[in-house]
């Protein structure tokens, strides 16, 4: 998979939307990891939930020609900004100020991406809608994440795929045994120590 | 925002709404861009479709001319159709405007083509 040209992107943006780094383009290798399952799947509808600067998006738009890509995101210049991302890299996306999935209808998407806010935090600095809302994850840093992975059963179409990064700190057999419960078989595809942070791709699938 | 997203969008969310669909469209500057044609995603998306909801949204924002009602049978080798589809569906975008809820009444503004559907907490079920 290519990596989306983004020097369209004013360096001054970043200090309201999160800039691209290892964990986003851990997410892509991930992706790339598995290109042969996705590619035998032919989506139909990708979306990523907080796409930030629409890189990863993008970046699955590209190698995807003919699935239509959404993002959502609730910080509304992240959503600017990943529309500007997609059309600087030709792909056509809709981006949509959202929080997380709440007004999708159900079924549709037989790709979801998240790269949630992960990072262990304090309740109370989760869950605005600025830059924090990329990074601070609240306790477990799972506040964010637990709240989409209710909602996967029910958005993802039945032979969808749920790629979700986490950190070590997140406890991701926890997520395991929730996504278990609510009926998904899953796998570890990719893991990379950054600094002092564990970072991990799961799937999910039924 | 084009009108395939539109047909996946709804205000459900708010308290008390029961489906709040399909949201009805007010646009004040709508554009078209050109998109490269995909008749084999085309045939992919139609059927996921809720067409009515389609045909009426590109009728309230003035681009519904030629569109049939409904789908016919074997769509997929009529061109003519598809290529109407594929404009509307992929090519006609509303930039601003806003959306509102059928039951609530609740409005969404669109803005640089991105639609606000945040909701406060005490909207939200």
């Amino acid at each position: 998979m290519e990596t989306p040209y983004q020097n369209h992107i004013d360096k001054e943006d970043f200090d309201h939307v999160y800039e691209p780094a290892e964990d986003s383009f851990l997410l892509i290798d991930a992706l790339e990891k598995d290109l042969q399952y996705l590619k035998a799947r032919n989506p139909t509808f990708c979306l990523e939930v907080g796409s930030g600067s629409g890189v990863v998006i993008t970046a699955f738009g590209m190698a995807f020609p003919g699935t239509f890509c959404m993002s959502t995101d609730i910080n509304y210049k992240a959503c600017v900004m990943s529309q500007s991302t997609a059309n600087h890299n030709k792909v056509s996306l809709d981006a949509v100020n959202m929080n997380l999935i709440d007004s999708f209808t159900d079924n549709i998407f037989d790709v979801i991406l998240f790269n949630p806010p992960y990072v262990v935090t304090e309740s109370e600095e989760c869950g605005g809608k600025d830059i924090t809302a990329s990074w601070a994850g609240g306790v477990k840093g799972r506040e964010v994440t637990d709240k989409l992975l209710d909602m996967i059963p029910k958005k993802l179409t039945h032979n969808g795929t749920f790629y979700l990064l986490l950190i070590e700190e997140n406890i991701p057999d926890e997520v395991a045994a929730i996504m278990s419960a609510l009926g998904f078989k899953f796998e570890t595809i990719i893991k990379r120590k950054v600094r002092n942070e564990q970072q991990l791709v799961m799937k999910f699938y039924r | 925002m084009k009108l395939i997203t539109h047909n996946m969008l709804t205000s459900k969310c708010i308290k008390g709404v029961l489906t709040g669909y399909p949201l009805a469209i007010n646009a004040t500057d709508v554009k078209v861009t050109e998109v490269d044609y995909n008749p084999d995603f085309l045939s992919r998306v139609i059927p996921k479709l809720d067409w009515e909801v389609l045909w009426t949204a590109a009728n309230s924002i003035g681009h519904g001319e030629g569109l049939p009602k409904a789908v016919e049978p074997k769509f997929e080798e009529n061109e003519e159709f598809l290529k109407k589809a594929h404009k509307v569906l992929l090519e006609v975008e509303v930039e601003e405007g806003y959306l509102t809820c059928p039951e609530s009444g609740r409005q969404f503004p669109i803005s640089k083509g991105i639609p606000n559907m945040l909701l406060t907490e005490a909207e939200v079920q």
